[in-house]
């Protein structure tokens, strides 16, 4: 058990959340081992998203643990300390700062000094600006990187989401549906954007869209009322009886 | 230093700082200079009067600074600028002395009318210019970075911040009607006779408090501006349009809102001092909320979020009080006043400046729109815990 604990990125064991009476979360035990890349599927109401809000210090669990990195408790910080550890996330609904540019998005999102002093006092330096450059390439939006960021379509929004993530540089990105309102050819494009990704950082996706998880050729875990229902590949999860009963469809 | 300025001075703050620079030179050397009567000389009392309205002026920025650039609607702004006033009143108190009705070297009328057996310590200082300059600055500022210590810290936002702010404002009025409290009660501080040697009732003086006060407009302008053009003030923009999004990047929220918010305290104290020598009161009615709520009415009227347009709307909106209030519609103003500023809400969301930068630049309109719309949302994120 301690071996895991320590070798884990992601660690959670026993996590319960209720509100008002509602059981989120029940029990949730999962792990995520340094450099891989987990997809999470399950129908609404599952748990996804609030499971994401726990990680990132949005809601606290009424009981369970959270590690990070095998030593820290993630139970016990907030969303900024957490941030700062590396945890970055992308919501499910595309959240941008709209009616600033899209460069000023990414020179939010950079992981430098975030104090007040810093950024009262802060000068553009040649290392961001050039990170900037690299990110909006990435995210292919170099040409319209004076544009306001609420001028951009649902799937452009997605991906300068995805890239305020790789802005932000974090160890574990968390990436709550980035294809929802995608067309197929962006969709595919955007899982071959998160396989090049993995190669440096560990990620966790959850997304309903199954074609998308299958590209993505990753272990999956189907969530269900609150718990893990399923773990494996796209191929066990997606025959597996209970998954296919509450969630796939017969 | 330098690029600071160039970052902040646009062609329209440039053109604002040069209105009111010629403004403060002008304006008192027609008083001073010109023969009374003449075409072009400004009477003594408009002088004074055009003061009160620069004084407007710098607070109209302060609550535009939190307001249009971080999303803090601060109902209680009243109380900052009351504050600074009375700091500036407490050292022009002591500057009459011996010349009172009492002829108490020592204490100012109103406690040997009370019965004081001494000056209260915290009178004590108020007789030394700096210590009461350097209190104009503190006390506004200290009262709000506790106040906003606690209330950002345990996340208090929107019109419950807006409520407490209100309830700031009511309780220091309560307080300070008190006679006990130390700041004459009810009747306020006033009868000034001098400040640094110089008598407040003097057309040079007067002059000179009115191009002082456009110096502190142009200061506090260029403050407002350094910040919001700053890497500061895109975080400050991030927070007003979406507070969690901005605390997932790692950014510590409440520290922000706290720095802006003492910092507009500060100038509203600033605004509060400049003004009281030139009315020659202060009272606990400064304290009142309602004056809070007109000082916001200024800002939506001008355009927030474009700090020139905050300062406009102090002027156009004072100066259309004072000709409504001193002719036969004056038991109407309240009302119109409010017509005003439902008008402004449907027909001008964006105020007079925010109107007419989105009729001259395309880009800009985008902006400004962007910025009326996320009025209304305080939280990007506003997806409940529950779904999923």
């Amino acid at each position: 058990m301690d071996s895991m604990v320590t070798s884990a990125l992601l660690y959670l064991d026993g996590v319960h959340v209720s509100f008002d009476g509602f059981h989120a979360i029940n029990n949730l035990s999962l792990t995520l081992a340094p450099g891989e890349m987990r997809a999470i599927i399950g129908p609404n109401g599952a748990g996804k998203t609030t499971m994401m809000d726990i990680i990132t210090g949005k809601t606290k669990p009424d009981q369970g643990e959270v590690l990070f990195d095998g030593v820290t408790d993630l139970t016990r910080l907030d969303e900024t300390r957490i941030a700062e550890l590396g945890i970055g996330r992308k919501f499910q609904k595309p959240t941008v700062f709209e009616s600033q540019t899209i460069e000023d998005n990414l020179l939010l999102a950079l992981n430098v000094d975030h104090r007040v002093k810093g950024t009262l006092f802060w000068r553009e330096t040649r290392a961001e600006s050039e990170r900037i450059d690299r990110v909006l390439e990435t995210i292919r939006l170099k040409d319209s990187r004076n544009r306001l960021a609420r001028s951009l379509s649902h799937g452009q929004k997605q991906w300068l989401e995805i890239g305020m993530l790789l802005a932000q540089d974090p160890k574990l990105l968390l990436v709550d549906e980035p294809v929802a309102g995608m067309t197929d050819v962006e969709t595919h494009q955007t899982a071959e954007l998160l396989k090049e990704i993995n190669r440096e950082k560990t990620i966790m996706v959850v997304e309903h869209d199954m074609s998308f998880v299958r590209e993505l050729g990753v272990k999956v875990t189907c969530l269900h009322e609150g718990s893990v229902l399923a773990e494996g590949t796209i191929d066990q999860v997606s025959s597996n009886e209970r998954v296919i009963e509450v969630y796939l469809g017969r | 230093m330098a690029h600071v300025l160039t970052r902040s001075l646009d062609r329209s703050a440039t053109v604002f700082l040069i209105v009111v620079a010629a403004a403060g030179v002008l304006i008192p050397l027609s008083n001073l200079l010109l023969p009374i009567g003449s075409l072009f000389q400004v009477p003594t009392y408009l002088v004074s009067l055009f003061g009160k309205y620069v004084c407007y002026a710098i607070l109209a920025l302060a609550i535009d600074l939190i307001w249009g650039y971080c999303g803090i609607l601060s109902l209680g702004h009243g109380a900052f600028f009351a504050v600074g006033g009375y700091a500036m009143g407490m050292y022009l108190m002591r500057q009459i002395g011996s010349r009172g009705v009492y002829g108490n070297p020592i204490l100012p009328d109103f406690m040997v009318f009370l019965n004081y057996p001494k000056l209260p310590w915290y009178w004590h200082g108020f007789d030394m210019f700096w210590f009461a300059a350097v209190m104009v600055i503190l006390a506004p500022g200290l009262l709000a970075f506790c106040f906003g210590w606690l209330a950002f810290r345990s996340r208090v936002t929107g019109v419950y911040l807006s409520i407490i702010t209100q309830a700031m404002t009511y309780a220091l009025m309560l307080a300070f009607f008190r006679n006990d409290f130390g700041f004459g009660g009810n009747n306020g501080l006033t009868d000034f006779k001098d400040i640094l040697g110089f008598n407040v009732q003097a057309e040079g003086t007067r002059a000179a408090l009115f191009a002082l006060s456009c110096l502190g407009l142009i200061i506090g302008f260029l403050i407002c501006r350094a910040v919001v053009t700053s890497k500061l003030g895109k975080v400050l923009i991030a927070v007003r349009d979406a507070e969690s999004r901005t605390r997932f990047l790692g950014y510590r929220v409440e520290s922000y809102k706290l720095f802006v918010f003492t910092l507009s305290a500060c100038m509203a104290g600033v605004a509060g001092a400049l003004y009281v020598p030139q009315v020659g009161i202060i009272n606990p009615g400064e304290f009142a909320p309602g004056n809070s709520i007109e000082a916001v009415i200024w800002v939506a009227v001008g355009g927030r979020g474009t700090l020139i347009g905050a300062a406009l709307g102090a002027v156009v909106v004072n100066y259309a009080k004072t000709v409504f209030t001193s002719g036969p519609l004056a038991p109407y103003w309240l009302f119109m006043l409010g017509a005003l500023f439902i008008l402004v809400t449907l027909l001008l969301p964006r105020g007079i400046i925010g109107t007419c930068n989105a009729r001259s630049e395309p880009h800009e309109a985008q902006r400004l729109t962007a910025n009326t719309l996320c009025v209304a949302r305080e939280d990007g994120i506003s997806e409940p815990n529950m779904a999923d």
